[in-house]
């Protein structure tokens, strides 16, 4: 079974975003770059599949170049092959574009899949929408933000998460599938899958070699504006005995906040 | 002319959707334009009475017996055909997990960029700008649209629903037809937890808790709470998740969710930075935490030094007394 697991580099989660307001964009400065977590379910899913029914996995990304250290730590984890499409353009906050150009770039260069992984969302645009949008592009059947999934046969069981229940569905494949965290449990690389990852060559193609211009990148949503959130005053914080304490809480909340 | 996605989950109208038709209706008055909603599915049409009064002119019923399960590739065939035939210049959707699954296929098959979760809607110059979070809310993007249909999904919880007018609208029922090699990704069965609660975005108050609660067994003292608040939900931080205290469906933060609950209380949860990305929107903030450095408090608008485990049952105590009177 061929395998694709599209992946993004994105800023830790313990990272305090700073705006740039010349230029309208987060200062990249000081910042540490991984693979986006919700990827990681994705790239081990795709490693328990192969593992389970033979096959291979390759990792797809758009990005700049820096994103060759998230493609080394995929193939460290075990994944086959892995490929950069290379997009040296600010984050556009934008999937279509995006999803376009990888959707393009796996029917010209890979006409053979049977299984589309992704995260459920990259953390940092948290659009959720290059998953759907991929799928849609191609014309194959999706289930987002899955935590259990089966393969069998040539059909995908999956439990999608919704507002406080599962949504059970089944697919046939080819299908697009993003990966939510409870999905299992991702490996560490080995010291041998990074020796490993370390001869293997990433292609990095650009969009000409896709055979698209630069207009591919050109989004319908103009970025107006960047701002930070609004900061929050500390309140009262008090020390006190416990039925004293709570007391004070309560009385807060109803009298003060009026919230309960 | 804006077209509003109406949701039906067990045969019942999405609240959240109404909060979408709500905001859909205050903008269009400012830009001069009509609201149709849609429906999707087998013999919604009856639903069309309780949407009316949110502010469509028309209520439309996408009908087809393929569709009275929830299927994206089949509900996205289903509104593609209607918007080409109505070429709306907006189309709205809440951001609940249907919506978040459909909206971007939907925007894809139309070739149209989509703004995600917004939170803030404003007319500028006669267009629209939305505004929405990015990095889990530790920062904010305001858009405009170069092109024509502008298409948002709106963050459930955050746009208030607008009073209901007298008059119910107009509605028609379409029967659609969609190939059955259309339909690939039907919902075939609901798994719902044993005594589901609210999720935490839909919850007005979200009793939340983190290591400090030392292990699995005490999320019960928070249940007690959520047992006597009205519409809450226990959260909780991505470290007790991590510990197997809690299923991951209740976690708060950036690899959680983000919530902006009217109520959001915090025991034992120290504040990490991604947990309060997570939740800093939220209204009213209190947190209990017995070290006083703890970063919740930079963000709390009450806070208590002390031990959660000596705090919570005079706590409850307390609110059960407020509530009653």
């Amino acid at each position: 079974m061929n395998i694709f697991v599209f992946v993004k580099r994105v800023p830790d989660t313990e990272s305090k975003i700073r705006i740039n307001h010349e230029t309208n964009r987060i200062d990249e400065e000081g910042l540490n770059f991984v693979l986006s977590p919700y990827d990681e379910y994705a790239v081990e899913e795709a490693l328990r599949i192969r593992e389970a029914k033979g096959g291979k996995v390759t990792i797809l990304s758009a990005g700049p170049e820096e994103t060759t250290t998230v493609l080394k730590k995929c193939l460290a984890m075990g994944a086959d092959e892995a490929a950069l499409i290379k997009v040296d353009t600010p984050e556009l906050y934008d999937g279509l574009p995006i999803a376009q150009i990888i959707a393009h770039a796996l029917k010209t260069k890979f006409s053979d899949y049977s299984l589309l992984l992704f995260g459920k969302q990259s953390v940092g645009a948290d659009n959720a929408q290059i998953p759907a949008m991929v799928a849609a592009i191609l014309g194959l059947p999706q289930i987002n933000v899955v935590t259990k999934l089966e393969i069998e046969g040539n059909s995908a069981v999956a439990h999608r998460e919704i507002e406080g229940a599962s949504e059970k569905i089944n697919v046939p494949l080819p299908a697009a599938i993003s990966a939510q965290k409870g999905l299992n449990e991702p490996r560490y690389e080995t010291l041998k899958g990074i020796m490993m990852a370390k001869k293997k060559e990433i292609p990095v193609w650009t969009l000409q070699d896709l055979g698209l211009g630069d207009d591919a990148l050109v989004s319908q949503l103009e970025l107006v504006t960047m701002e930070s959130p609004p900061s929050r005053q500390a309140g009262t914080v008090i020390e006190d005995d416990p039925e004293t304490a709570a007391k004070r809480m309560v009385d807060f909340l109803r009298n003060e906040a009026k919230v309960v | 002319m804006i077209l509003v996605y109406i949701e039906v989950r067990d045969g019942k109208v999405k609240k959240s959707s109404l909060e979408a038709l709500s905001e859909a209706r205050r903008c269009a008055d400012k830009l001069g334009q009509e609201v149709f909603a849609v429906l999707v599915g087998h013999g919604v049409e009856s639903l069309a009475p309780e949407v009316g009064p949110y502010g469509a002119k028309k209520v439309i019923a996408l009908d087809n017996p393929l569709l009275n399960t929830y299927s994206p590739s089949g509900y996205t065939h289903a509104l593609a055909g209607l918007c080409q035939e109505l070429a709306p210049d907006g189309i709205f959707c809440a951001a609940t997990s249907m919506g978040r699954d459909l909206a971007p296929r939907l925007a894809a098959q139309l070739g149209v960029s989509l703004a995600s979760d917004c939170i803030q809607t404003v007319i500028k110059d006669g267009s629209l700008e939305v505004k929405r979070p990015i990095y889990a809310g530790k920062a904010f993007a305001v858009f405009r649209f170069k092109s024509s249909p502008i298409m948002v999904t709106l963050r459930p919880n955050v746009f208030p629903l607008s009073d209901p007018s007298e008059g119910a609208g107009e509605v028609e029922k379409k029967d659609v037809a969609i190939p059955e090699d259309q339909v690939r990704d039907r919902v075939v069965e609901v798994l719902k937890e044993e005594g589901a609660e609210l999720d935490v975005t839909e919850a007005e108050i979200i009793v939340s808790g983190g290591r400090g609660l030392k292990g699995p067994e005490n999320f019960e003292m928070l249940q007690e709470l959520t047992g006597i608040l009205p519409h809450s939900a226990v959260g909780a931080s991505r470290s007790a998740v991590d510990a197997g205290w809690i299923d991951h469906q209740h976690q708060v933060g950036q690899t959680g969710k983000t919530v902006s609950p009217n109520l959001y209380m915090a025991f034992g949860i120290s504040g990490a930075i991604q947990h309060l990305a997570g939740m800093s929107s939220s209204k009213v903030i209190v947190a209990v935490n017995k070290d006083a450095e703890a970063p919740i408090f930079k963000v709390a608008d009450f806070g208590i030094v002390g031990d959660l485990f000596q705090v919570l049952p005079p706590l409850k105590e307390e609110l059960k007394k407020a509530l009653a009177e």
